[in-house]
């Protein structure tokens, strides 16, 4: 799929550098636009991991991504300041890249804690499982007083920029299509396509699952550390099912299993509520349809267009 | 003599304050308390079983979860509201024809939407009908929504009084009238799913869908009366739902929902007992967590004993145990 994918990263991480300079000169509006974009796409690649190339049907992304938020902003508040009381610009970034790294491992903690009950699950019942999970998470963070409580995080620094958003975008995607193109990767479809083949040829069904899981889950807790930085205050209501749902749709849209397709889903429904902002209203409202009028007539995505075989014969 | 009398008396009066102190106030309180609170579970479990008939029947026949069925319920209250204008309030009369008229719109909903949105999908993979699921249920709340920026308050439809019972336990008529109307319905549904001609065909269908079309089943036109009846009574559960918390807005489905699906789980999903059963228990340790001092996890509690239940028992308490074959 990619020719000399590992040039090709390094080329896009300097030109995301080169292009961060440039960032400050960008009204402020557009670049919070431009940044949402980037953690929207960290967001749908990473679940796509997920159901798209493994064919498992998570609908708890949100939650990681507040397990991943609540984690790195407990860390830049908290533990950063008495650590490195007098900090310059460069301890600040790598305090900011150690909680980015937390919150993602945390998330993949969390991650390894669903997947492993959930491995005896298919289909609705995985997606009801992921939906609670969800719920879960939100109730506990509601109920921990030094998180805030109801009322979240207030005062995390912005430390969110262009760079940092880029440089994780870029991860996410090499890294998910590194990991389902090498020949281990392969698994995951194997997984997806007909499970009870797969396991009869010898693949640990159980050991992709877990996996697909937590590589998943770790880059949405980098993503929820990036917005919570980004937005500077967080509480357990911005990580309901709706934002779990958001997800879902951009890797519907875009087509499962198709990286480029869920990119280009994410950049649109992320610009398509900024755009139609007299109808905001109707928003969801719009993306309901598009899930049903999808699924009717074009259950591969909108930007699919090599056909490849469905699972649909194997359900 | 006189002293052994003496020492049995005295036995038995020590006897007397023991039994008389587990009487005292503080306990009595707590017993109540113990039967106030099963009550008050079993109303809420009522409903959730209301509602967890509806998913289990559609699985049965289907093999799929209606994601949208919870916001038929949420309909059901809000075409509850709507009649209400039209019959005069808390009168027996006027309450039965809003329920009943409620139950039929939302029966005609739930087949509508089984007919446009499923149907099509028949025999494509169980993501995308999963997906159409979920979309449908997103439509029904968000257009709602649109309108509607601000709960209602759902009117009082029935006369209501409460009954002190011997031991100061609080009995409301909208408790009773939950635990009357839902024991209807179930007698009504066994009987329906028993002794009628559509009860077996949906009961040959849920056994094996082709068999059932070789013997001259219509499958389509039992599927869609399965999807009449489950939302008839999910309807049945949102205004009863609405009596007891009377504040209805467009998302209010969600959560029950969710809850009555696990109840639907904890029964074993396929299994209409089991879904009454399971609803009633789901119910009550609600109802005793949000009387602890727990009280803020309740909205976890469903989800963490579906996550219990699924890894040692998938099938449910009262399904059967099947093994996959390939």
């Amino acid at each position: 799929m990619l020719h000399r994918p590992k040039t090709l990263l390094c080329f896009s991480l300097a030109l995301a550098f080169g292009v961060s300079l440039l960032a400050p000169q960008l009204n402020p509006y557009h670049l919070d636009v431009l940044l949402t974009i980037g953690i929207n796409i960290v967001l749908a690649v990473s679940l796509n991991l997920v159901n798209g190339y493994t064919g498992q049907f998570s609908l708890g992304h949100a939650g990681f991504m507040a397990v991943g938020a609540y984690a790195s902003a407990a860390f830049t508040l908290f533990a950063a300041p008495r650590w490195f009381p007098d900090a310059n610009f460069l301890v600040t970034s790598a305090c900011f890249f150690v909680a980015l790294l937390l919150g993602g491992l945390a998330s993949a903690g969390a991650g390894v804690i669903v997947g492993a009950p959930s491995l005896r699950l298919k289909g609705d019942y995985l997606a009801i499982v992921t939906l609670g999970f969800g719920e879960i998470i939100r109730v506990i963070f509601r109920n921990v007083d030094a998180l805030g409580g109801a009322l979240g995080l207030n005062g995390i620094p912005f430390h969110t920029n262009f760079f940092w958003v880029s440089f994780w975008g870029l991860i996410t995607i090499y890294m998910v299509l590194a990991l389902v193109n090498s020949s281990f990767g392969r698994g995951f479809l194997a997984v997806r396509d007909d499970e009870i083949a797969a396991e009869a040829m010898g693949i640990n069904t159980t050991q992709y699952k877990i996996i697909a899981f937590v590589v998943s889950a770790f880059f949405a807790g980098i993503a929820g550390g990036l917005y919570a930085h980004l937005k500077s205050s967080i509480d357990p209501k911005g990580f309901d099912f709706m934002r779990s749902i958001e997800i879902v749709v951009m890797v519907i849209l875009g087509g499962m299993a198709n990286t480029r397709g869920v990119i280009m889903a994410a950049v649109i429904l992320t610009l398509l509520p900024e755009i139609l902002c007299p109808i905001a209203e109707y928003r969801m409202v719009i993306y309901s349809l598009l899930l049903i009028i999808l699924m009717l007539t074009r259950p591969q995505g909108l930007f699919s267009f090599r056909i490849r075989p469905h699972p649909s014969h194997s359900a | 003599m006189d002293g052994i009398y003496d020492s049995q008396g005295g036995i038995r009066s020590n006897f007397h304050i023991i039994l008389f102190s587990s009487n005292s106030p503080a306990n009595l309180c707590r017993v109540t308390e113990f039967f106030q609170q099963i009550i008050n579970g079993l109303s809420l479990g009522a409903i959730y079983a209301l509602i967890a008939l509806g998913y289990t029947m559609v699985y049965g026949v289907l093999r799929f979860i209606n994601f949208a069925h919870s916001d038929i319920f949420m309909v059901g209250a809000f075409s509850g509201y709507f009649f209400s204008r039209f019959f005069p309030s808390e009168s027996i009369f006027g309450g039965i024809s809003v329920v009943f008229l409620s139950m039929l719109v939302c029966a005609f909903l739930g087949m509508l939407i089984e007919r446009v949105a499923y149907r099509p999908l028949r025999g494509s993979s169980k993501l995308n009908v999963l997906i159409t699921a979920i979309g449908v249920s997103m439509f029904l709340e968000y257009s709602f929504q649109v309108k509607l920026t601000k709960p209602l308050s759902f009117p009082v439809l029935f006369p209501t009084m409460s009954f002190t019972l011997p031991g100061g336990i609080i009995l409301s008529s909208t408790q009773v009238l939950v635990f009357v109307m839902t024991l209807l319905l179930l007698i009504a549904l066994q009987y329906i799913v028993l002794y009628t001609k559509m009860g077996t065909a949906m009961r040959a269908v849920s056994f094996n869908p082709m068999a059932a079309s070789l013997v001259g089943i219509n499958n389509d036109a039992v599927i869609s009366f399965t999807f009449g009846l489950g939302s008839a009574l999910a309807a049945a559960g949102g205004i009863l739902y609405s009596l007891n918390y009377p504040s209805i807005e467009p998302l209010m489905g969600v959560l029950p929902g969710l809850k009555a699906f696990v109840a639907a789980v904890l029964g074993g999903i396929g299994n209409i007992p089991g879904a009454a059963l399971g609803g009633l228990l789901l119910g009550v340790i609600e109802t005793f967590v949000n009387g602890s001092r727990y009280s803020t996890y309740t909205d976890a509690i469903a989800f963490t004993l579906l996550i219990i239940i699924l890894i040692f028992r998938p099938s449910g308490l009262l399904g059967k145990v099947t093994v996959e074959k390939v």
